[in-house]
């Protein structure tokens, strides 16, 4: 364990900062977001950002290839990235649990090479969270900010930043940056942690359970004739998605340069009506079931293929974003029957 | 690390034959620049083809993997990618990146039975690839019945090698059904589910079905009525596809990925999904 | 309020007037709340809600609901009564499918506002006069509501009703707004300043489209954005420029027909205050084609629709140096 205290934090940024790029959380008039550290920068101290910290290793919209066409000709460029080390400073514990999930999806074979080389090259310092907001229910699904992960864990105690290496990768950078933080007992920060965990216990969605969701059958569960309300007034627009750290759909599409075809990717959204929308016809017509179908997808099918882990970290963005304020805890209280509670 | 090529990336294939089938689907063959099978793969796995600046699209593999020189594909004209693949001449190049899905059991399930193949209209692209598999491995297979309707006698995928070869080969029979009769057509007249019907099979074999949803679904109740146990009868999705390898989120149905999990599914297995096909 | 507005839905649904209320849901916190039909009384008691967070403007469902079985009861905001009056200007409602009871708005509160004073773990929270009582798991606070009011509703235009056919509570004026203070202060820029501060705006955006989909002045059937032929559908930029395309075209085609409710920005979740490019068009059309207030009457002819020989030419473009 070791330290740095809170006024001198500069120093351990400058000493990062020294070797590879730092981002961390800045306010801006969009809300914190994650923003290069350089001389002046003062880091945010709101409880999440804005947007998720997903944006490192799936950015919203990334080259593929570039085709050369000439005649009947076709040239491949694929597309040619220098990936440079970063460290991502600030990041939460739902966050960080959610960085588990993508490369489920990501890392899994055939590997994604763009996402798999961006998280090689990032090293995630976490924050436990000494204030979480009514909007949090990560301890739902089994994370627990006391004890935030990443490669390397920080805690704020006082006026000091205690700082725990969790993975080798996480070693090796709080070696290159030793000069800049002093030794400190594992012991310092309990007492951070149990403060943590009694407001973890006080916060209103503390008792939010699964258990009405795991006790059903896949198909009861989507024939329900809930969905109908839930998804009732659903603007259909992609808010949820993009700013939920655990959603990873894609769309690939072509863009005309003038000069040759560049193929991009970028986000898409299940709850756009074109999602599913093929030459012949449409297998998600009407909003309901494209509601229907992100949250089967983070609350069934995606545990059903993955071990029982579920495709949500509760970090709350949904339940701040949405236009209309549905979101996946009023999903699960109603489909598991336990709104009233 | 760098040396990694993502799977996203394409291949570039050369468009060496284009046969007209019917008015709305042609045959493509696709050789690597340098000759050749540009992949390999098990019959019933699809390739993801494009057009760059048009789209891409994910396709049957419609020739046998026994075919060592080419891969071919029977497209229906429809949309974007389809039209313009259409209006392509010999030579052209397009991209190409597979094999995607799970392909037919061909060498466990499907090894020694007896099978019949039931397609309608443009279904008979995924079967065909299999159906000659199991021709040019004959003595691995039991009796091999294709029924086989479409629209109109000019709507019939691959007419002249169903004429000239499966018609004449030993071992198996061909049923040809159209839609409504027609000038010069001598054969069987009405809608495939009822031809099966007529035909009557033997409950011990393997059905393979591919065509439109609405034939699939009143074929599977014909066959339930027969006594044909569902485990004994397979199929072929086809959803919307972006990545083909089970990522990009749009192909599901249920918790199973079309192009991962499927294309092809047994009627068994698709009572436990969702209704979303 | 809530309690009158409850019990008039329950008599108009229990005497057959409607068979759907249109209204607010409460969520899991106060400020959560989702628009919803109501169909019973028991779900009124239920979840009915109205109150200082009741912020969607619920015109927009009309289009959807008035084409279903049966009269819906729609409550509306003095500001969403503009919205459901262009809609039906636009003949998007069917006008004899819904009862509006008018109801007054004295301000809707932004909870992003509270949040922003570093407040959170909000439990609870209710206005009491001219303030606000925010209850968190950290303690209780108060804070004058001016201060965490939505910016809307800080430069209201009007506590009127346009449309409706009866009214609870008391009616109100048409305000003397200072909405257009903001639209000044751009005008007031030099191009390359203005340039600059659209860009770093717009540049913000993630292509979500709720500014699109909550738009009352939205309808289209399927938008130019999602036709995959249009050219334009992409999702996510492909060029700096496009996300600039996006806002500045459907800023257009809303011209003369934007109400100025303000749910663009409200829903926006980048904080893009998309309000001010739709406000500029407005200031812009008044100041050329005389005042005119979207919404305010359905049979009026819209400026951009409606062709006078003293219309202002071209021109006038670039005389007004832009």
């Amino acid at each position: 364990m070791l330290k740095v205290s809170v006024d001198k934090i500069n120093d351990l940024f400058r000493a990062i900062a020294a070797t590879q790029k730092l981002y961390l959380p800045v306010d801006t008039n969009a809300g914190a977001q994650y923003r290069e550290w350089s001389e002046g920068v003062t880091m945010s101290q709101a409880l999440n950002t804005n947007r998720s910290a997903k944006d490192f290793f799936f950015p919203q919209t990334e080259n593929l290839a570039e085709f050369k066409m000439e005649g009947k000709k076709i040239e491949v460029k694929p597309q040619v990235n220098e990936y440079e080390d970063y460290v991502v400073f600030g990041v939460r514990a739902c966050d960080a649990a959610s960085f588990a999930i993508l490369d489920r999806v990501f890392l899994s074979e055939p590997v994604d090479t763009f996402y798999a080389h961006r998280r090689e090259h990032g090293t995630i310092i976490t924050l436990a969270c000494n204030r979480p907001a009514e909007t949090c229910f990560c301890t739902t699904f089994g994370v627990d900010p006391a004890v935030p992960g990443g490669d390397v864990s920080a805690w704020q105690k006082g006026e000091e930043l205690y700082l725990e290496a969790q993975t080798e990768k996480g070693e090796k950078l709080l070696q290159a940056v030793a000069g800049a933080l002093s030794q400190a007992e594992s012991e310092d920060i309990e007492p951070v942690k149990a403060a943590i965990r009694v407001m973890m216990e006080k916060l209103p969605l503390a008792k939010l359970s699964l258990k009405g969701i795991e006790d059903q059958k896949m198909l009861d569960l989507f024939y329900s004739d809930k969905w109908n309300a839930l998804s009732e007034s659903c603007l259909g627009c992609g808010t949820c998605t993009f700013v939920c750290p655990t959603c990873q759909c894609y769309d690939v599409r072509d863009f005309d340069t003038g000069n040759g075809i560049q193929r991009f990717r970028c986000w898409d959204s299940c709850m756009y009506s074109d999602f599913t929308k093929m030459a012949h016809g449409n297998i998600r017509n009407s909003q309901m079931e494209r509601f229907r179908q992100r949250f089967m997808h983070k609350l069934v099918y995606f545990p059903e293929n993955n071990e029982g882990i579920y495709s949500c970290v509760g970090c709350g963005r949904c339940l701040a974003k949405c236009p209309i304020h549905m979101n996946i805890v009023k999903v699960i209280k109603t489909m598991g029957g336990t709104e009233n509670e | 690390m760098s040396e990694r090529i993502d799977p996203l990336i394409p291949m570039v294939g050369v468009v060496t034959d284009i046969r007209v089938d019917t008015p709305d689907v042609k045959t493509f063959r696709v050789e690597a620049p340098e000759g050749g099978k540009v992949f390999e793969h098990i019959p019933g796995q699809c390739a993801m083809l494009s057009v760059p600046g048009v789209g891409e699209g994910m396709f049957s593999i419609t020739s046998s993997p026994t075919q060592k020189n080419y891969m071919e594909f029977s497209i229906k004209k429809c949309g974007c990618v389809t039209s313009w693949l259409h209006s392509m001449e010999v030579g052209q190049m397009i991209t190409i990146r597979g094999p995607y899905g799970n392909g037919f059991p061909v060498d466990t399930d499907f090894k020694g039975k007896d099978m019949v193949f039931i397609a309608g209209g443009i279904g008979l692209a995924p079967l065909h690839s299999v159906i000659n598999y199991a021709r040019d491995k004959r003595d691995q297979y039991g009796t091999i019945d294709v029924v086989y309707g479409s629209r109109s006698m000019d709507d019939l995928v691959d007419f002249p090698e169903i004429q000239n070869v499966w018609c004449k080969e030993e071992g198996m029979n061909v049923h040809l059904t159209i839609d409504r009769e027609q000038e010069g057509w001598d054969g069987h007249v009405g809608f495939v589910p009822n031809y099966v019907k007529e035909l009557g099979f033997d409950a011990s074999k393997t059905f393979i079905i591919c065509g439109p949803p609405i034939m699939i679904k009143f074929t599977l109740a014909g066959l339930t009525e027969m006594g044909i146990a569902k485990n004994q009868v397979y199929t072929t999705m086809e959803l919307k596809m972006k990545c083909g390898i089970g990522k990009c989120g749009r192909c599901n149905i249920g918790d199973k990925y079309v192009c991962k999990d499927g294309p092809v599914f047994r009627c068994d297995q698709i009572d436990e999904m969702t209704n979303e096909y | 309020m809530q309690e009158a507005m409850i019990k008039r839905a329950k008599e108009l649904l229990a005497e057959g007037t409607v068979n759907r209320v249109m209204g607010w849901q409460a969520g899991e916190f106060a400020y959560d709340i989702t628009p919803t039909v109501f169909s019973s009384a028991d779900e009124l008691d239920k979840a009915f809600v109205y109150n200082d967070f009741c912020s969607a403007n619920v015109s927009k469902y009309m289009i959807k609901e008035s084409r279903k079985e049966g009269k819906i009861l729609c409550f509306l905001k003095p500001c969403d009564s503009y919205s459901f009056n262009q809609l039906l200007a636009e003949h998007r409602i069917w006008r004899d499918n819904v009862y509006i009871i008018g109801i007054p708005s004295y301000g809707k509160v932004d909870v992003n506002k509270v949040r922003a004073k570093g407040v959170t773990g909000i439990t609870g929270i209710h206005t009491d006069g001219p303030n606000v009582v925010v209850e968190t798991i950290y303690g209780s606070e108060t804070m004058v509501k001016m201060d965490v009011m939505e910016d809307r509703c800080l430069c209201c235009k009007s506590k009127k009703h346009m449309v409706y056919d009866e009214l609870l509570g008391e009616e109100g004026e048409v305000l003397q707004s200072n909405r257009f203070e903001q639209v000044e202060a751009l005008e007031n820029m030099t191009p390359e300043e203005r340039y600059e501060f659209w860009r770093s705006e717009l540049s913000k955006c993630i292509r979500c489209n709720a500014c699109r989909n909550v738009c009352p002045a939205c309808t289209c059937e399927n938008c130019v954005f999602d036709n995959p032929a249009s050219g334009v559908a992409n999702k996510a930029p492909s060029s700096d420029f496009e996300e600039n395309m996006f806002h500045i075209i459907r800023a257009f085609h809303v011209a003369g027909r934007c109400t100025d409710c303000g749910e663009c920005s409200r829903v926006c979740p980048q904080n893009i205050p998309l309000h001010l490019l739709n406000r500029k068009f407005i200031k812009d059309i008044n100041e050329l084609y005389g005042t005119y207030q979207a919404g305010e009457d359905k049979d009026a002819r819209g400026p951009l629709t409606n062709f006078t020989v003293d219309d202002c030419e071209p021109s006038i473009v670039h005389h007004r140096r832009g």
